[in-house]
């Protein structure tokens, strides 16, 4: 077994060097990946799209620039600037076009683009006209789904502009035979197809383009090999030119063969993490149990006396730093919710294998201390805890939480196991589990989870309720009747109900439309080879290859809804002091704190548009005088805001608010796991936020628990920002209350706190209770920042100091300075827990 | 005492939750209203009356003190059970001054006990000997301030002489029966040089068991309390000492006594 209480390796100053030539420059565009594809697929016009998918990514990888990086010891990168990115058009390109001249300029994740590339993307986009996956997905799309996203209900933007991603690979396969190893299964499976099966049309054409998926993947290598040869032979630095020389036997054998060191493994995984997002745009390609896959290289090396445990630290710390190579550029308004340049890589360490036993090991250690070493947010680094996991792994976990880089986050087996096998996993299955980009769990390599396909907002049902079912003059919801009329809260709790269930039915058939367009215009072969059992059902994964298949969409606001219909139900019913017209009236001006722009310039061209229609006429000053009584702050409702201030809110360990949030959240769980998609799997409920509950929140009128109007939403399972008042344990005891089952795509829980609650020995065992005590209590996740509030502040006001700050956004760590500056105050403004 | 003790009502100002430096582990810390001492420095002016009194907390009135029964405080407490297993803590009385209220005191550590919790008791055994003699047998851990060596000075920033509260620490030492951990509040002005620091040092190991020392740099955090309270803030010029004088004086204590000195709690 490995040895636990081995010394954690320092930093070889080749990371710091990597790290700086990284964030030289800002993101940059480059249009190579477009150009490519698009004259692969004008070459290619009526044939299977299987193979032309498959030929297109044998054309990019022939021919898209490559580059070696100074000092790099393991190679591959999708653009010749680094952190920069491609596009991919054949998923949607409006967007980009559209924000050709404000994508550098933007608040949340800029990037920089040159003319030249601007032309040729620009240039490729002509093709894409008519054919994307975007475009489809909204032909499918029933119109009442559609208004309800363009309404705000839910948004499922993720995957109807972009590739799916949110998988994790069979890693191990390439690492154990290679892609010719793979390829060879396939031709096996090919040969065994006979002309005359039902299914041989469309089984042998996507063995084929298998076949050409893993020859491209060699091609590229090679083009690494030779490049490497070539810079070695120019290098003048003896050192140097042994690496180039090892980098270029390394390509030269993987991933075409088995890796035969750990160097080559390193080199394996990177291709195969890399090349999965060029075939597709798809965010959360999860390396998953990396400590697991990568050890029995890293033992072999380690026991001929081939590899120093130095050494080994060095490859991972330099894989940590090509992680924060890629980078995607998103639409502005998804860049808000995704916010920081994550690609939610998640890796993840400890935890159990298939027999139920701790297989920690010395690569969990290192991984860890990779982290503290490069202090960037990839990967998304993620480790599982047990009652059997050794307290030293969380003692050093505990001490890269301290360094305030937001990593990692803890996630619980004894909930994630058991969640998973009550959707089907086997108990083998299960106890493998790896988490995929913010904090959802699957199995790898035979899951297709479609994780995070939606935000769905339970705040936005809620306002339908008070207008039985309009929205801005419109039926967006389902009438529920007149709220004034509501006698009982059950009434008023039923046509909550009935308004979720209606919405949920919606974004399912969004979600399900998003999904046929995928398999139709964007199946991916050169994915669907590393994952079981697509090669022997002769289908990819967007076709249903996968052994398990779930559509996850993300429900959030569980704290805002449990505190609104508490209130409601104390306030109105129970101890009838205000009235539902009271608060209906309330919530539509804002509790008279002034109403967003937005809604006065709807009301007013609806007051403009009744007034024409009685044939008026319309005197400006008047409208003007008008937009500012409605802007205009007034402290008529501040009686009722006290009230509601005054009534007991989740987070604060009070059993009763508690079980009610528990219910409150079943109102989207439930319904939800109802719903089937085409891929033959079963939707699952995530209840975790991202980034989005600011974004989000802007949309989102004033709610019953007191919340103005644009403010953000509950982060994740937490309570309401400011809302939890009697510390870490209580919070932590009223989120254990809720149900982290049945929300198997995952919960997210994030905690705040000052280093001091982190200092010496006894600071850190003092965490690694909490975490363990939140998790004997059956909650599911925890992350933490560990920040101060005077240090973001000051971040704010001289970014440039913090260049390299790392904080925990929701699932995934990201630049501070590169968040929103709403996002920045959202994330000052959460409780910070100190330790008292 | 009586077998109704868990209905012993006492008077309290706060109950904090999730405590992690006063006493091993994450801990509950229960804070007694009353105190005998007037410390100019305390940095919980509303703990020293016993009376219920109004505060004026961030411009709002606020209420300090609450009557409250032992059974109470234990309901409590016993919601954080899972992280003082997880982590070796348990309850911590603080005050004020517990002993002020010794039937109160001694019922809730006795209760703590009898539940299974560990306890610890931040305390200037500034009472009768007779009043700490019952609540050892309660009593894991006693964090036992000891402020000076000298009885004037001691009395003329606390308002009360040290001789009785030195007497105690050298009989809950002799007992045996409680784990005696010697605390100083560092503040400048009054004790925060080298010969002061190192004779509470010496003292403290003259203590038969006594292992740990824990200095505790003067903080201004209470200062606010004092405007809420309408009273005056008489140390409002002096400044915490800065980490040089904390480890220098850590080094003194250390050498000079043998025993393992912390900074912080």
């Amino acid at each position: 077994m490995a040895k636990f209480f081995a010394e954690t390796i320092g930093k070889n100053s080749r990371i710091d060097r990597l790290k700086d030539d990284l964030f030289r420059k800002m993101p940059e565009i480059e249009s190579a990946r477009a150009r490519l594809l698009t004259e692969s697929y004008r070459q290619t016009e009526g044939e299977p799209v299987i193979l032309r998918r498959a030929k297109a990514f044998l054309h990019i990888l022939q021919n898209i620039p490559i580059i070696i990086r100074d000092g790099e010891l393991v190679v591959g990168s999708t653009t010749l600037a680094p952190r920069g990115c491609q596009t991919y058009p054949e998923f949607s390109y409006e967007w980009l076009e559209a924000e050709f001249d404000t994508v550098a300029t933007r608040s949340a994740d800029p990037f920089y683009i040159s003319d030249a590339a601007k032309k040729e993307i620009a240039e490729a986009d002509t093709y894409w006209k008519g054919k994307t996956t975007s475009e489809l997905a909204t032909a499918y799309m029933a119109p009442e789904a559609r208004r309800a996203i363009e309404h705000n209900i839910f948004t499922p933007g993720n995957y109807f502009y972009n590739g799916v991603g949110h998988v994790t690979v069979h890693y191990d396969w390439v690492l154990a035979v290679g892609f010719s190893g793979i390829a060879e299964r396939a031709k096996t499976a090919l040969d065994a197809c006979k002309v005359s099966d039902a299914d041989y049309a469309r089984r042998s054409r996507f063995l084929q383009a298998v076949l050409i998926s893993c020859e491209a993947a060699i091609v590229y290598a090679k083009r690494y090999a030779a490049l490497a040869k070539e810079l070695a032979q120019k290098e003048t630095n003896a050192d140097r030119r042994k690496e180039l020389l090892t980098i270029a036997e390394n390509c030269e054998h993987v991933p075409e063969h088995g890796a035969r060191s750990f160097w080559e493994a390193c080199q394996a995984f990177w291709f195969v993490q890399q090349l999965l997002q060029i075939e597709s745009s798809g965010h959360s390609i999860s390396p998953g149990r990396f400590d697991q896959y990568m050890y029995p290289y890293y033992k072999k090396d380690l026991d001929e006396g081939r590899i120093t445990r130095e050494f080994t630290q060095e490859l991972i710390d330099c894989i940590w730093i090509k992680l924060n190579d890629l980078n995607k550029c998103r639409d502005a308004a998804s860049a808000e919710g995704f916010a920081g340049y994550s690609l939610f890589q998640n890796l993840i360490v400890g935890g159990q294998n298939a027999e139920g036993l701790d297989v920690t090991n010395d690569l969990s250690y290192m991984c860890l201390t990779a982290s503290m070493h490069v202090m960037l947010p990839q990967p998304s680094l993620s480790i599982r805890v047990w009652n059997g996991s050794p307290h030293e792994l969380l003692i050093h976990a505990a001490e890269v939480t301290r360094t305030g880089v937001g990593l990692p986050a803890y996630y619980n087996d004894e909930v994630i196991i058991p969640s998973l096998m009550s959707r089907g996993l086997t108990l083998q299955d299960a106890r493998e589990y790896n988490i995929i980009g913010c904090v959802e769990p699957q199995k790898a390599g035979k899951t297709e989870g479609w994780h995070d396909a939606a935000f769905f907002n339970m705040c936005r049902p809620l306002e339908l309720v008070f207008s039985d079912g309009m929205d801005k003059g419109e039926l967006v919801g389902i009438h529920t009747g007149d709220v004034t009329k509501f006698k009982t809260f059950e009434e008023f709790y039923d046509a909550y109900k009935a308004q979720m269930e209606y919405a949920i039915s919606l974004l399912v058939n969004a979600d399900n439309a998003i999904d046929v367009a995928h398999a139709e215009r964007c199946p991916l072969p050169f994915l669907s080879c590393m994952i079981e059992d697509c090669i022997g059902r002769g289908k990819t994964v967007q076709e249903g290859g996968a052994v398990y298949n779930f559509t996850g969409p993300q429900g959030f606001g569980i704290a805002n809804m449990a505190d609104s219909l508490y209130a409601i139900k104390t306030l109105v019913f129970d101890e009838k002091k205000v009235t539902l017209e009271e608060y209906r009236r309330a919530l539509a001006e804002n509790y008279g704190k002034g109403l967003p722009a937005s809604e006065v310039e709807y009301i007013l061209s609806e007051v403009v548009k009744d007034l024409r229609r009685a044939g008026k006429r319309i005197d400006e000053s008047g409208i003007a005088a008008a937009a500012k009584t409605l802007m205009a702050p007034t402290n008529k409702y501040d009686k009722l805001l006290a009230m509601i201030d005054a009534v007991p809110k989740f987070g604060n360990d009070i059993e009763e608010v508690d079980a009610f949030a528990r219910d409150v959240a079943y109102t989207y769980t439930r319904p939800l796991e109802k719903h089937k998609n085409p891929r033959g799997g079963q939707f699952q409920a995530g209840l975790y936020p991202v980034s989005a509950n600011v974004p989000l929140g802007a949309q989102t009128g004033a709610t019953p628990d007191g919340r103005l109007a644009g403010k953000p939403v509950a982060d994740g399972v937490s309570p309401s920002a400011g809302k939890d008042t009697h510390g870490p344990t209580a919070t932590a005891n009223s989120v254990s209350r809720l149900d982290h089952f049945i929300a198997s795509n995952g919960t997210l829980f994030n905690q705040k706190f000052h280093p001091s609650a982190l200092s010496g020995r006894k600071g850190l065992e003092n965490f690694v209770a909490l975490i363990r005590s939140y998790f004997d209590q059956k909650g599911s996740h925890m992350q933490f920042n560990v920040v101060s509030r005077e240090t973001l502040l000051d971040a704010q006001k001289h970014p440039e100091n913090y260049k390299h700050l790392v904080v925990r956004v929701a699932g995934y760590s990201a630049l501070f300075t590169t968040l929103s500056r709403s996002l920045q105050d959202d994330i000052i403004n959460r409780t910070e827990q100190q330790g008292m | 005492m009586a077998e109704n003790y868990l209905d012993e009502r006492g008077r309290i100002f706060d109950i904090q939750r999730y405590s992690i430096h006063d006493g091993s582990g994450i801990r509950t810390i229960v804070f007694l209203k009353g105190c005998v001492l007037r410390c100019k420095w305390c940095c919980n002016p509303e703990s020293q009356e016993y009376k219920i009194q109004t505060m004026t907390v961030q411009g709002k009135e606020k209420t300090v003190g609450q009557d409250i029964t032992v059974r109470e405080v234990l309901e409590i407490v016993e919601r954080d059970r899972t992280y003082y297993r997880r982590s070796n803590g348990g309850m911590t009385l603080s005050g004020g001054e517990s002993l002020c209220q010794p039937a109160f005191c001694e019922a809730l550590l006795r209760g703590a006990k009898e539940h299974g919790l560990t306890t610890a008791m931040e305390s200037m055994a500034c009472a009768e000997w007779s009043v700490i003699e019952k609540i050892l047998p309660y009593l894991d851990t006693y964090l036992m301030d000891i402020k000076h060596t000298d009885p004037e000075k001691h009395r003329r920033f606390t308002g009360r002489s040290n001789e009785l509260m030195l007497e105690n620490a050298k009989k809950v030492a002799a007992s045996g029966l409680t784990e005696l951990i010697v605390r100083v509040p560092v503040v400048p002005t009054f004790n925060c040089t080298q010969p002061e620091i190192e004779s509470i040092a010496r003292f403290a190991a003259s203590l038969p068991g006594v292992k740990k020392m824990h200095l505790l740099p003067y903080h201004r955090l209470g200062q606010d309390k004092y405007d809420g309270l309408g009273r005056k803030y008489e140390l409002a010029d002096i400044l915490p000492p800065d980490n040089e004088t904390m480890d220098r004086l850590a080094a003194a204590a250390r050498r000079v006594s043998g025993l393992d000195v912390q900074i912080g709690g």
